[in-house]
């Protein structure tokens, strides 16, 4: 089950080697994006994810805001 | 969108899955490091400047007028992180010393995050104009002020 964590968390994780997906769509991506992170827009997500990430560390998804 | 992306990533094999709740507007609302267009236009956090004095909220109304130098703000902030609790005007400053800042300041001043671009508080301030604008983290944290005659400069310099 995915964890719910906030940005101190992200940066600890990130700093520990964890991987930062943002699933927006590319203009969103395009406008701004987390320094770092790896675009896999959510309908692509399946198709790339497996090329893209590495299983063996952990990823944290990130979109536009919480709502 | 992104706690569906983390399921479906679980699906996927990859065990270690989080999600960050506030995603991207939670970072850079703390003023973090991003990219993208946004990241290239005049925005707050390029316009703030940080060395607006501030003062604690159990000092006077002298400590305050030493420390305004060519400002004529202060603002009464809270702990290491400077958390904005509060805004001094000049001209309360006229007050015997002794006062304490707490029954002088405007409580809650409105704070604007940094990534507000220039274009975007231009058309704010013409809306609603006031004499600064205070920029701070999500958190409270203080990061400056901003003049409106350099807002309105940066954004029409944008096209705005």
């Amino acid at each position: 089950m995915p964890t719910d964590i906030d940005r101190h968390e992200v940066q600890r994780l990130l700093g520990a080697g964890a991987q930062l997906v943002d699933v927006m769509p590319k203009a969103e991506w395009d406008h701004s994006h987390i320094v770092g992170s790896v675009h896999l827009p959510l309908k692509k997500l399946a198709e790339l994810a497996p090329e893209r990430l590495d299983p063996s560390r952990a990823v944290i998804t990130s979109c536009y805001d919480s709502l | 969108m992104s706690p569906r992306a983390a399921w479906r990533l679980e699906r996927l094999g990859f065990t270690d899955t989080y999600d960050y709740v506030g995603s991207k507007m939670d970072w850079i609302g703390d003023g973090l490091p991003f990219e993208g267009t946004l990241a290239e236009q005049p925005r707050l956090s390029t316009l703030a400047d940080p060395d607006v004095p501030t003062c604690g909220i159990d000092e006077t109304v002298a400590d305050a007028r030493s420390r305004l130098g060519q400002w004529d703000l202060t603002l009464v902030v809270a702990g290491p992180q400077r958390v904005v609790l509060g805004l001094v005007r000049a001209e309360a400053l006229g007050l015997e010393d002794t006062r304490p800042l707490v029954g002088v300041m405007q409580e809650g001043p409105s704070t604007y995050r940094p990534h507000v671009t220039a274009e975007e508080m231009s058309k704010n301030l013409k809306n609603r104009p006031a004499p600064y604008v205070v920029v701070t983290t999500l958190s409270g944290q203080l990061l400056g002020v901003a003049r409106p005659d350099a807002i309105h400069a940066a954004a029409r310099g944008n096209g705005g």
